[in-house]
């Protein structure tokens, strides 16, 4: 069980965070016909904005309630109100989630309140939209806790009970996981006929499609009425512990039961979300996954040599770290730093490190340096660190800014996995060092280790 | 003629194998005939060229049609302090036009001219193939023209890939080494504790880990042939006080004949383990010594050896605890079988077999009496009988070359290369720690367990046991679709798992 530590400094150097409303936007990116609105000051906006667009290399329609002095001091729901209408007017979305920034939590206002009274003032002029309201103050949390929020307010204010539908699942992926992971998840409940509902739904938005005409909305994702169906369903699968809450609430509001996968980066975890497909389908486990998971365990044995006693570095989100320190540790890597953003998560108990570090770049440089490392995984932003250490660096989470595609990446399930083992043992076979007879001399070496004292043997 | 160096090369005196046989059977050779359709292992041309190639500034150049050069070029782990020249592949890649109106010979002159020119290499080794010795391109005479005209020296390597197997083609290589190369220059700086050492490729630089032992007692490595060596050393070995032969069947006659020439005695040592690097360390000191080295070189020696040997158990003694019992397969030739054996048999290992293949009667005789017990030895196991023992779990760890991997890989085993590709250093004292670390890696890799681990669905892709019994609440709305179970059991009656190809 990894021990939690809160990193001590006063100032954070080099972040691995993003901010709460930005993962909230980002599901309701995952939403058809969405418009996420920042409430708050245009910079809000703006930041998050380009941060998107520098990983996903599309329009991302994101809009702000602009606060300006004035309404700072005296209220921002004119603003609200004013930014929803234009909206509608504009963009005619089906669904405008409001996400809440530090601005305006730290004045403090009834964001319900005003959005009820919004709503009912303006409820002939804003039919046939959807608004759903999430508190996310930038002062807390990260892209995980908002995503969570999102979600579970699209289900509080959408979901409805209805009568089962047999072959219907709810698929509740995490924010870390990847387009092309969400359209694995899609091929995969297809491959036993189920049905599923995607909340959120990124594959359709952010996957690059190019659209015949211009859209100001996301033009894919989720539709709205199949988000109401989702009462409806056999049963939710919650990828990511922090997709716990959402299945929760779908259960409590429509008696669905749901399971919640940590990670679908280990073989037995997948072997079991495969087999729960299957119970759900009443059918076989076709031919082609068979194939699959065969191709992961050979992957899993040539790949073994290249991760065996190999020390990483991993910086991300909870869901996602323990995902990949259950990763590299099943391959006989040691994760030697673990950093993540939040201390909130049940899932950090379960990561496979000695410790769990809530902080930022420079602690997992530190501790990367410290412990020794061979592989920095984090997103873009670890550039500097791995450089400085001299180690490879792969990206993942986000953002990944300085390379195009990482959303068309596949993390999970057996190709997922598959694919994973491959990319980590070419950059390490990449970055392979020929010997030289300074490096291996006995005597030298005697002198370093004295110079560098470290354990001896590595104990796994 | 080729056909003479060939007999002669099988007549090697210092072979214990050749000894061993009479005279009628002595006249036939050692090549076994090979059996077309069950034959595994290299040509003499692939010996050859293995013996040679990683002297690092030469540049060797094969005559031949592409494959020869094209298909095996740059697929070694040998390591160089130097120069990189090895590593750049020249073949004349004779096409059907130069075979048919016999230009081979041009073509090989032209190529060595550019190289010489483009590459300024210290010397240019030519080596002949099946093509170029079946249709009598005289490389000799070529590369004699071509010393002469260029001003450099140009060897030929005569080991065409039908006369023989891998290990013919090393003798064949040492052939061309004592002909045309070892007494070639004499050093300014020849001094009494020079030594040689033969047969040490330096693969992944591990010669590197030995190398500082040598100097720390004062003992300079004049040449090491072929590991990491340079042509101008390698034409000065003649001068060495010692040879220490490493690969005991690769390059013996290349030891006899300096022996026999210059009068420098060999001994054959391995640096795998670690009674083995100390008894290499104490053979080349009394050796030296009694070539006129100075008497103290034998204290300093075993001062050397004492701490090394004290260092080298108290940092494999952890390894003890966990690797003590766990059983290892050695699927490897020659010389390497005994040296690691006693090693890990150190560390508690059990030894639950080892090929003999290519092991002479005296490393028969040490792994006998190491082991104790004759059946573990084999003398080669088909691949089916290796699998099937390691499937089985009849050992915990299979060390061979990379041509076995896969069979233990396939029967979900650890396995650990210990032959040319492989990518760890294993010599000397450090080298044998690093050896029972990887193992230690290797075995206890969490991997293994996950791997062998059975899908929860059968053959058919039918789930087995009530995986989700309990979390799945009763659906009454769907009612098991039967006819489709039904048609899909039909679909597969009678077939095995085998049938299925999965699994």
């Amino acid at each position: 069980m990894a021990k939690i530590v809160l990193s001590g400094k006063a100032a954070a150097v080099n972040p691995l965070k993003s901010s709460q409303p930005l993962g909230a936007a980002f599901a309701f990116l995952g939403i058809e016909g969405s418009v996420p609105l920042f409430h708050g000051s245009q910079g809000c906006t703006s930041f998050a904005l380009v941060l998107f667009v520098r990983h996903f290399k599309e329009t991302i329609p994101l809009q702000t309630t602009a606060m300006d002095e004035v309404s700072t001091i005296l209220g921002g729901a004119d603003h609200l109100e004013e930014a929803i209408l234009n909206l509608k007017q504009r963009t005619q979305p089906k669904l405008i989630g409001v996400c809440t920034t530090a601005l305006v939590e730290t004045r403090g206002e009834d964001f319900a309140g005003d959005l009820a009274s919004i709503k009912l003032r303006r409820a002939a002029e804003l039919a046939g939209t959807e608004i759903v309201l999430v508190s996310t103050p930038d002062f807390d949390g990260a892209i995980e806790e908002g995503w969570t929020k999102a979600v579970s307010a699209l289900v509080e204010s959408l979901v409805a009970p209805g009568e089962r539908m047999a072959r219907q699942v709810n698929i509740l992926p995490g924010s870390h996981l990847t387009v092309a992971d969400v359209e694995l998840l899609r091929d995969t409940c297809a491959a036993f006929g189920l049905d599923p509902i995607i909340l959120p739904d990124i594959s359709g938005s952010l996957d690059g499609t190019i659209p015949e005409k211009w859209l100001p909305t996301t033009y894919g994702g989720t539709p709205v009425a199949c988000i109401r169906n989702a009462g409806r369903s056999a049963f939710t699968i919650a990828i990511g512990e922090h997709m716990r809450r959402p299945a929760q609430l779908i259960q409590e509001r429509c008696d669905v039961p749901f399971m919640v996968f940590d990670q679908l980066t280990g073989l037995k975890s997948i072997d079991r979300f495969i087999a729960l497909l299957s119970e759900l389908s009443r059918q076989p486990v076709p031919a082609q996954i068979r194939r699959r998971r065969n191709q992961l365990t050979d992957a899993m044995l040539d790949g073994h040599f290249h991760f065996a006693g190999k020390k990483v570095a991993i910086g991300a989100e909870p869901d996602l770290l323990f995902g990949l320190s259950a990763f590299f540790a099943g391959l006989g890597a040691e994760v030697s730093a673990a950093v993540t953003t939040s201390a909130h998560s049940s899932v950090l108990d379960r990561v496979i490190s000695e410790r769990v570090t809530v902080g930022d770049l420079r602690d997992l440089e530190d501790e990367a340096g410290a412990n020794g490392c061979d592989l920095v995984v984090t997103h873009s932003h670890g550039r500097q660190a791995a450089e400085r250490l001299g180690v490879p660096h792969l990206r993942v989470g986000f953002p990944i800014f300085d390379r195009i595609g990482s959303q068309y990446r596949r993390t999970i399930l057996y190709e997922g996995v598959r694919d994973l083992i491959f990319e980590v043992a070419n950059l390490w076979q990449g970055a392979l060092q020929q010997p030289t007879p300074e490096s291996l001399d006995p005597f030298l070496k005697r002198s370093r280790e004295v110079s560098d004292e470290r354990p001896s043997p590595s104990t796994h | 003629m080729l056909k003479d160096k060939i007999a002669h090369v099988f007549e090697e005196p210092a072979c214990d194998k050749n000894q061993a046989k009479g005279e009628k059977e002595r006249k036939k050779g050692c090549s076994k005939p090979l059996t077309p359709g069950a034959a595994a292992g290299g040509c003499a041309f692939d010996g050859a060229k293995i013996a040679l190639q990683p002297i690092t500034d030469v540049a060797h150049l094969i005559h031949a049609p592409l494959a020869c050069e094209g298909n095996s070029w740059d697929n070694r782990g040998a390591a160089s302090s130097g120069p990189d020249l090895w590593r750049t592949s020249f073949t004349t890649d004779l096409s059907e036009l130069d075979i048919v109106m016999g230009r081979g010979e041009k073509k090989l002159l032209k190529a060595i001219r550019e190289i010489a020119e483009r590459y300024a290499p210290p010397a240019i080794f030519v080596y002949s193939t099946c093509v170029t010795a079946l249709i009598g391109d005289d490389i000799e005479a070529v590369c004699r023209h071509a010393a002469e005209t260029l001003g450099l020296p140009v060897v030929p390597v005569n080991a065409p890939g039908f006369v023989g197997s891998k290990n013919l083609g090393n003798k064949l290589a040492g052939e061309a080494l004592i002909d045309h190369v070892i007494g070639t220059r004499e050093p300014e700086d020849a001094g009494p504790t020079d030594i040689n050492v033969l047969g040490e490729f330096n693969l992944s630089g591990e010669f590197w880990m030995v190398k500082p032992l040598f100097e720390r007692l004062g003992i300079r490595i004049r040449a090491s042939v072929p590991g990491d060596a340079r042509y101008a050393d390698v034409a000065a070995a003649h001068t060495a006080r010692v040879n220490m032969m490493v690969c005991s069947t690769a390059l013996i006659n290349l030891a006899r004949k300096m022996d026999e020439r210059w009068g420098i005695p060999f001994f054959e040592g391995s640096f795998y383990g670690i009674s083995d690097t100390s008894e290499a360390l104490r053979q080349t000191a009394r050796l030296l010594v009694e070539r006129g080295a100075p008497g103290d070189l034998v204290t300093r020696c075993e001062a050397l050896i004492s701490d090394e040997e004290r260092r080298a158990w108290a940092a494999l003694a952890p390894y003890r605890e966990r690797l003590a019992g766990k059983r290892v397969l050695l699927n490897t030739g020659g010389v390497k079988s005994w040296s690691v054996v006693s090693a890990l048999m150190e560390v508690g290992m059990e030894i639950v077999g080892t090929s003999i293949k290519k092991s002479t009667d005296e490393d028969k005789e040490r792994i006998r009496e190491l082991m104790k017990d004759d059946p573990h030895m084999f003398e080669s196991m088909a691949p089916r009988d290796l699998y099937r023992m390691l499937a089985d779990g009849e050992a915990d760890i299979m060390l061979s070359g990379g041509r076995t991997q896969f069979i233990a890989l396939k029967a979900k085993t650890p396995w650990l290369d210990i032959n040319q590709e492989r990518h760890h250093p294993y010599a000397g004292y450090d080298g044998m720690v690093e050896l029972v670390r990887q193992i230690d890696r290797a075995i206890s890799n969490p991997v293994w367990a996950t791997v062998r681990e059975p899908a929860p669905w059968d053959a058919a892709g039918y789930c087995v046991g009530p995986a989700f019994q309990q979390a799945i609440t009763p659906n009454h709305d769907m009612e098991p679709d039967v006819s489709f179970v039904a048609h899909t059991r039909r679909k597969f009656a009678a077939m095995g798992a085998d049938d299925m190809g999965e699994c």
